[in-house]
C-alpha cells in the first residue's frame, strides 16, 4: 500500500485520475445503498402503521373502547382486553422495577469488576435472550402449577415481570451511569456514607432515566403474547377482573384469537384491525414518550 | 457509632447483592422447571429418536414424537431471515454511525427503536392479512403462509437488535484511527471497510448472533405466519412449523402432564439450549475480542 502511493506521486497522473474517479464512484454507490437500507427500515414501520390505521380507524369508537365483546366475539368492544393488558403490564413492572433498580445499583455502585460480576451479567444477558414462549412454559410450570396461582393475573404479571427484568436493569444502569462521578465524590467528601450518597444524591438524579426504563418495561410487557397464553389470558371472560387470581383477556392475545381461532375470521377483520391499532397506539405511544423524554434528559445532562 | 454505620453499610450492600442475584435465580428456575416437566418424555422415546425422528404426530395413536421437522423449520426460518436481516441491519448501523448527519441520526434511530417495539403479534397479524395474500397472488403459490413470509417478518424483528448493537460498536471506534486512515488518502468508504468494520467486527458479530437468537426464539410471528405444517422444508414457499410455534399452538390442547405435554416442554429445553448457545457465543466474542481503543488494530 505505502509503496503504491509514493509511486503514484510522480509517475503517472494519467493513471491516477480514473483511479480517483473509481474510488469516488464506489463510495457513492455504497453510500446510496446504506441510505436505502436506512430508508427500508423507515418504510417497513410506515407500511405496517399505515395499513393498521387505514383498516382499523373505522372500528374504533366509544362503544368499541368501553364495551365487552358480544355475540361470541363478533361484535362489541374490547374493554376487558384493555383492562387486562393494563393489569398485566402494571403488575409486571411493579414486580420487576424494584428488583431491576436494586440490581442496577449493585452492579453499578457496589460491584467490582471480576468473576462474580461477570457471572451476574451473564445471567442477565441470558435471561434477556430467553425466548418468550419459554417464559410462558416457565410461568405455567412454576407460577400456575407449582405455586398453585392458577391461570391468573398474578401468574401472568410475574411471568411478564421476569421477562421485562433485563430491560429495566439495562435502562436503570444507563441512568446511573449518566450521574456524574463528581456528584458522588462531593457527597462522600461531606461525610455521607455510600448508602446515603446513593439514596440522597445518585438516585434522585437518576430517577428520570429510571422512569424511562420503567416505561420501556411497561411497553414490553404490554405487547407480549406468548408468555401470557398459558399463564393469564383466556379466549373470553364476560366480566372484568376483581382479584389477582382472576383470569383475564388481553389485547395481544385477543388479536391472536380473533385472527386465527375466532368464529368468523373474515367478518371480524375490522375488530382485529381495531384491536391491533389500539395495541400499537398504546405501545408506540409509550415508547415515543420514553424516547423524547430520554433525549431531553441527555441534552440536560450534557449541559 | 462509626462501627454501627459500617455494619449498616455492609448490610445494605449485602441486600443489594442478594437482589442482584434475582436474574440468575430466575434463569436457574427456568432451566429447573423446563427439565422437571420435559425430561419424563424421554421415558417414552429415546433422546435420539426425539431429536432425529422425522414424524411429529403427538395426538395420533400410537403417537410419534420426532421433532426433526420442527428443528429443521426453526433453522431454515432463522437462516433465511438472517440472510435478509444481517445486510439490512449492519448497513443501517453503518449509515447511522458513519454517514448520517446528526439530525438524520436523531430521526432514524427512534424509527429503529419503534420498529423494535412493535409487538410480535402485530407483526404476525400484518404478515397474515397483508403480506400472505400479496405473496400468494404475486408468486402464484397455494398459500402465502410459508417459510418465506415468516422469514421476512422475522427479519424485521431482528433488524433492530442487529442494528442497535452494531451501531454502538461502530460508533465507538476511536476517531484517531479513522483520521489516520483518511490522512493516508483513503476515501471515507475505504476507511469504513478497511478500518472501521475490522475494528468493530467483534461487536458486529455479537449483534448478528443476538439477532439470530431473537429470530429462532420468536413465537407469535412463526405461529401465525409460518403455515404450521410439520414438514421438512424443501422450498422457501413450503409451510413449516418451527419449534416455538409447536409449543404455543399445542400447549392449550395437550392434556396436563400427558406425554404430549412433556414433549412440548422437551421442545422448550431444545429451544432454550439453542438460544443459550447463541447467547454464550455472543458473550464470549464480546468479551474475548473486546474493543479497547486503538489497540484493536
Amino acid at each position: 500500500m505505502r509503496k503504491k502511493t509514493t509511486d503514484s506521486n510522480s509517475k503517472s497522473i494519467t493513471i491516477k485520475k480514473p483511479l480517483q474517479r473509481g474510488r469516488k464512484v464506489s463510495q457513492g454507490v455504497m453510500f446510496i445503498m446504506f441510505r436505502i437500507a436506512a430508508v427500508i427500515n423507515g418504510l417497513a414501520l410506515l407500511i405496517i402503521v399505515y395499513f393498521l390505521i387505514k383498516n382499523g380507524w373505522r372500528a374504533i369508537n366509544w362503544t368499541f373502547l368501553t364495551q365487552s365483546p358480544m355475540d361470541s366475539m363478533t361484535k362489541g368492544g374490547i374493554l376487558p382486553c384493555i383492562v387486562g393488558t393494563l393489569c398485566l403490564s402494571i403488575g409486571a413492572v411493579a414486580f420487576a422495577l424494584p428488583i431491576g433498580i436494586a440490581s442496577a445499583i449493585y452492579l453499578h455502585e457496589y460491584a467490582r469488576p471480576g468473576r462474580l460480576m461477570r457471572i451476574i451479567r451473564l445471567g442477565i444477558n441470558n435471561l434477556a435472550g430467553v425466548p418468550s414462549v419459554i417464559f410462558g412454559l416457565f410461568g405455567l410450570a412454576f407460577f400456575v402449577t407449582w405455586l398453585h396461582f392458577g391461570v391468573s393475573i398474578l401468574s401472568g404479571a410475574l411471568t411478564l415481570g421476569a421477562l421485562s427484568l433485563p430491560v429495566i436493569i439495562g435502562a436503570s444502569e444507563e441512568a446511573l451511569r449518566a450521574v456524574p462521578q463528581t456528584y458522588r465524590e462531593a457527597s462522600l467528601a461531606l461525610g455521607a456514607t455510600k448508602w446515603q450518597t446513593i439514596y440522597k444524591v445518585v438516585l434522585p438524579t437518576a430517577l428520570p432515566g429510571i422512569l424511562t426504563g420503567a416505561i420501556l418495561g411497561l411497553s414490553r410487557a404490554a405487547g407480549e403474547t406468548a408468555p401470557i397464553m398459558f399463564t393469564a389470558a383466556v379466549f373470553f371472560t364476560p366480566r372484568l377482573p376483581t382479584s389477582l387470581f382472576d383470569e383475564i383477556m388481553a389485547l395481544p392475545y385477543h388479536i391472536y384469537v380473533l385472527a386465527t381461532a375466532g368464529t368468523e375470521i373474515e367478518q371480524t377483520r375490522h375488530l382485529q384491525y381495531g384491536t391491533a391499532l389500539v395495541l400499537i397506539v398504546l405501545i408506540l405511544g409509550m415508547n415515543l414518550v420514553a424516547i423524547i423524554y430520554r433525549s431531553r434528559l441527555r441534552g440536560r445532562m450534557l449541559l | 457509632m462509626l462501627k454501627d454505620r459500617y455494619q449498616k453499610e455492609r448490610l445494605i450492600k449485602n441486600i443489594f447483592f442478594s437482589i442482584a442475584l434475582a436474574s440468575i435465580t430466575i434463569l436457574f428456575l427456568i432451566v429447573l422447571f423446563l427439565f422437571i416437566e420435559g425430561v419424563p418424555i424421554f421415558k417414552v422415546v429415546s433422546i435420539k429418536d426425539f431429536l432425529f425422528g422425522k414424524y411429529w404426530y403427538p395426538t395420533s395413536e400410537p403417537p410419534d414424537f420426532g421433532i426433526f421437522p420442527l428443528i429443521a423449520a426453526s433453522l431454515a426460518v432463522t437462516a433465511l431471515s438472517s440472510s435478509l436481516a444481517i445486510p439490512l441491519g449492519v448497513m443501517t448501523a453503518i449509515y447511522l454511525a458513519e454517514i448520517a448527519t446528526y439530525r438524520l441520526r436523531e430521526l432514524v434511530k427512534p424509527i429503529v427503536e419503534l420498529l423494535a417495539a412493535l409487538p410480535s403479534v402485530v407483526i404476525g397479524f400484518f404478515g397474515m392479512v397483508i403480506v400472505a395474500p400479496f405473496l400468494q397472488s404475486a408468486f402464484g403459490i397455494p398459500t402465502g403462509l410459508n417459510l418465506f413470509n415468516a422469514s421476512l417478518m422475522l427479519a424485521f424483528m431482528s433488524v433492530p437488535t442487529i442494528c442497535s448493537i452494531s451501531e454502538d460498536a461502530i460508533y465507538s471506534v476511536s476517531q484517531e484511527i479513522k483520521e489516520a486512515s483518511l490522512a493516508l488518502g483513503a476515501t471515507h468508504w475505504q476507511t469504513i471497510y478497511r478500518v472501521v468494520i475490522p475494528a468493530s467486527l467483534s461487536g458486529i458479530t455479537t449483534a448478528v448472533i443476538l439477532g439470530m437468537s431473537r429470530a429462532i426464539g420468536e413465537t407469535m410471528v412463526v405461529l401465525m405466519v409460518a403455515g404450521g405444517a410439520t414438514l421438512i422444508p424443501t422450498s422457501i414457499f413450503d409451510p413449516v412449523r418451527p419449534m416455538p410455534a409447536s409449543i404455543a399452538a399445542e400447549m392449550a390442547e395437550a392434556p396436563f402432564r400427558s406425554d404430549h405435554y412433556y414433549a412440548l416442554f422437551a421442545i422448550g429445553i431444545i429451544l432454550f439450549l439453542f438460544t443459550l448457545a447463541f447467547n454464550m457465543i455472543a458473550d464470549h466474542i464480546a468479551h474475548k475480542y473486546k474493543q479497547v481503543g486503538t489497540a484493536t488494530l
